[in-house]
């Protein structure tokens, strides 16, 4: 059986869950507890689990990640929330050396089951502090983790494998996801990370969708579909590991690529995963890897800049219709 | 205290001789903090150190042997020869590391004391770091958060008067660090940081206060390193006046004056214990050297938990 709740509320559930089952998993984080945090995901947790279990902090980003760190190195396993991903510089010392290094450093023998959750991307006039989507600063850190679900199944199922696994993890989820709707299982499930997922599948182009733009190319691909285009849409779902097999072998179908994220253009996680598809999958591409993403410029405060640097539906359509009439 | 110091006289011998290849941020002269805060810990007490943190890791029982490997880069150091000098930790024994970061390790200190305290343990945590620490964004963080939630940790400040090459006047407004302590609601007591029983006293009260849930303690422990900052440092900035000055308060000296004085030991035992730690850290770079290198494969692998099976990604 399933049922249909918003990308929050899978959040919220899977922590709710975690925290029932093992009394080693907390919250913590500015906000979270009495307040359900800014954007309401913890919304009513504080009721059920009281100020221990969810913990209101001061506005302390090192110390939140630190200390997370620390309770998960004693055993703890805990979630720490960054209210704004933007606000993860501050946190960054403990991030890249502490948290991302501690078992390699240690000569792999600790674990650090610690799961960061940020919110990620321009919710509308939020300007360029508030809006930012730096997954791929952290791809280049290895020893972390990096999932960037766009659905509530994949929000709540790959939350619970960070929060039951031995890794840090930083966990993305995107600001205008947070009211979607979809379809989640009854049951208790996780999903593991490195498997991508298909929305839809086409033969016209192989359309590489992450996080919070998903609804932008489901959008998209019921235009091409109209028009007689079928693309394929594949969902990595976790950056790091990266199911590369899995876009490699719908490659290997559509002999086109596009990749479309909300992080900026250059260096983004597309900047990634076009080497590793002309690394692995150039012979089966018939036109160039494109990236649909957003400019480089800093996120502007005039909604209308602010729509025009994004990517929309409107840029994924045009990739893949110059995809198809590309002519070597 | 012996051991510490003759440890790291001998790292910085065998570095010399080419049997370590990395950086070397020696203690000598600091040895009286390591020690008398490590034992007035319990055994499941935890740490968090420095770069200068060789004397930390002996003193809350670090084995010299593993050390030794470690710093010559071997695969049976206690980081599989991956972490060096800046990054030893054993968890077994409660040392959540040595760090390349100045104050990085202190967060994680106050972290492993908010997990002592959730669970109702009697466990604390105690962080070590230097004078140049508490002018860094995460010691106060950490600090206000400890305070806020009266977490059982200790915050220990090492100040030998020096950050790197500049005297700690210049990089901070106040005389006594310990006063940093008010602003987060918790006590900042001074000490002569090369009296080991000064030392000692003061982290067995810090630690019973921590353990009777009234929150941390900041003890500034003021002492002083004969060495350079790292091995090579040309030490322009300060005089042999006061090198001497500090020497004549040397810290291994006085205890064993103060220990012969009491009648608590005779200088036959003493001697005994000198010759006893040449044996210890004879057998330490012997252990060392006989140990083989990692395998390369291991510069790939303990990047990710169990659950990867050696994957890379
Ligand atoms: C964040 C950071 N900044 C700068 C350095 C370079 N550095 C290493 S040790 C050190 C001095 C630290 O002084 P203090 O905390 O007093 O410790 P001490 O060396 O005196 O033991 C500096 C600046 C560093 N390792 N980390
Ligand atoms: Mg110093």
């Amino acid at each position: 059986m399933s049922r249909i709740i918003t990308f929050s509320q899978a959040i919220r559930e899977a922590m709710v869950e975690e925290m029932r089952r093992n009394p080693d998993v907390f919250l913590m984080g500015e906000d979270v507890g009495l307040f359900g945090g800014v954007f309401g995901v913890s919304a009513g947790m504080f009721d059920e689990f009281g100020p221990e279990r969810v913990r209101d902090t001061p506005i302390s980003e090192t110390a939140i990640v630190g200390a997370g760190l620390g309770a998960a190195l004693m055993g703890m396993r805990p979630i720490v929330e960054i209210m704004f991903a933007d606000f993860v510089t501050v946190a960054m010392d403990q991030v890249v050396n502490q948290v991302a290094k501690a078992r390699y450093m240690s000569g792999g023998k600790a674990d650090a089951p610690l799961t960061i959750r940020l919110a990620n991307g321009a919710p509308g006039a939020a300007a360029s502090q508030h809006s930012q989507s730096p997954e791929a600063w952290f791809m280049n850190i290895p020893g972390l983790k990096i999932a960037i679900p766009a659905t509530p199944r994949d929000a709540k199922g790959l939350l619970k494998t960070a929060i039951r696994g031995v890794d840090p993890v930083l966990f993305f989820e995107h600001k205008g996801l947070y009211n979607t709707l979809g379809e989640v299982p009854d049951e208790d499930y996780a999903i593991p990370f490195g498997q991508a997922t298909y929305h839809c599948h086409g033969s016209a182009a192989t359309v590489i969708a992450l996080g919070g733009v998903l609804p932008t190319v489901m959008n998209a691909a019921a235009h091409l579909a109209d028009a007689g285009i079928e693309i394929e849409v594949v969902d990595p779902r976790t950056l790091v590991p990266l199911d590369i097999e899995t876009l490699v072998q719908s490659v290997k179908k559509t002999h086109r690529a596009v990749i479309v994220h909300e992080a900026h253009r250059r260096g983004g996680p597309g900047a990634e995963i076009a080497a590793l598809l002309a690394e692995q999958a150039l012979p089966y591409l018939d036109a160039p890897i494109l990236r649909v993403a957003t400019a480089n410029v800093p996120i502007p405060y005039n909604p209308d800049l602010e729509h025009a640097i994004l990517p929309d539906a409107n840029d994924v359509i045009s990739a893949v219709t110059n995809l198809i009439s590309y002519r070597l | 205290m012996a051991l510490i110091r003759e440890f790291e006289l001998r790292a910085i011998r065998e570095r010399r001789n080419g049997l370590i290849p990395g950086f070397i941020h020696a203690c000598v002269g600091q040895e009286a903090t390591a020690v008398g805060a490590c034992t007035a810990l319990r055994p499941d007490d935890v740490i968090t150190s420095t770069h200068r943190g060789h004397g930390h890791l002996i003193a809350k029982g670090g084995d010299p042997r593993y050390m030794m490997a470690e710093l010559a880069a071997r695969g049976v150091g206690y980081c599989g020869g991956k972490g060096g000098s800046l990054h030893m930790a054993d968890f077994n024994l409660g040392i959540l590391g040595a760090n390349g970061i100045v104050a990085g390790g202190i967060p994680m200190a106050v972290g492993a004391a908010l997990a002592f305290q959730m669970r109702n343990e009697q466990r604390i945590a105690l962080a070590f770091f230097g004078d140049g620490a508490v002018n860094e964004g995460a010691f106060h963080e950490a600090a206000n958060l400890a305070g806020l939630w009266k977490l059982p940790v200790i915050f220990f400040c090492e100040n030998n008067l020096y950050g790197e090459g500049t005297p700690q006047h210049r990089q901070a407004p106040l005389r006594d660090l310990a006063q940093r302590a008010a602003s987060y609601g918790f006590p900042g007591v001074i000490i002569d940081g090369n009296d080991v029983m000064a030392v000692y006293e003061a982290t067995t009260q810090a630690a019973e206060r921590a353990r009777a849930g009234e929150g941390p303690t900041f003890i500034e422990g003021k002492t002083y390193r004969y060495r350079g900052h790292y091995e090579g440092d040309p030490m322009v900035y300060r005089s042999q006046e006061e090198l001497a000055a500090w020497k004549a308060r040397d810290p291994i000296r006085r205890w064993r004056e103060r220990l012969l004085a009491s009648g608590d030991a005779q200088a036959s035992e003493l001697e005994i214990i000198d010759k006893e730690v040449q044996e210890q850290l004879d057998e330490a770079v012997a252990f060392a050297k006989a140990s083989p290198p990692p395998p390369l494969e291991a510069a790939l692998a303990g990047v990710y938990g169990h659950d990867h099976d050696g994957r890379i990604f």
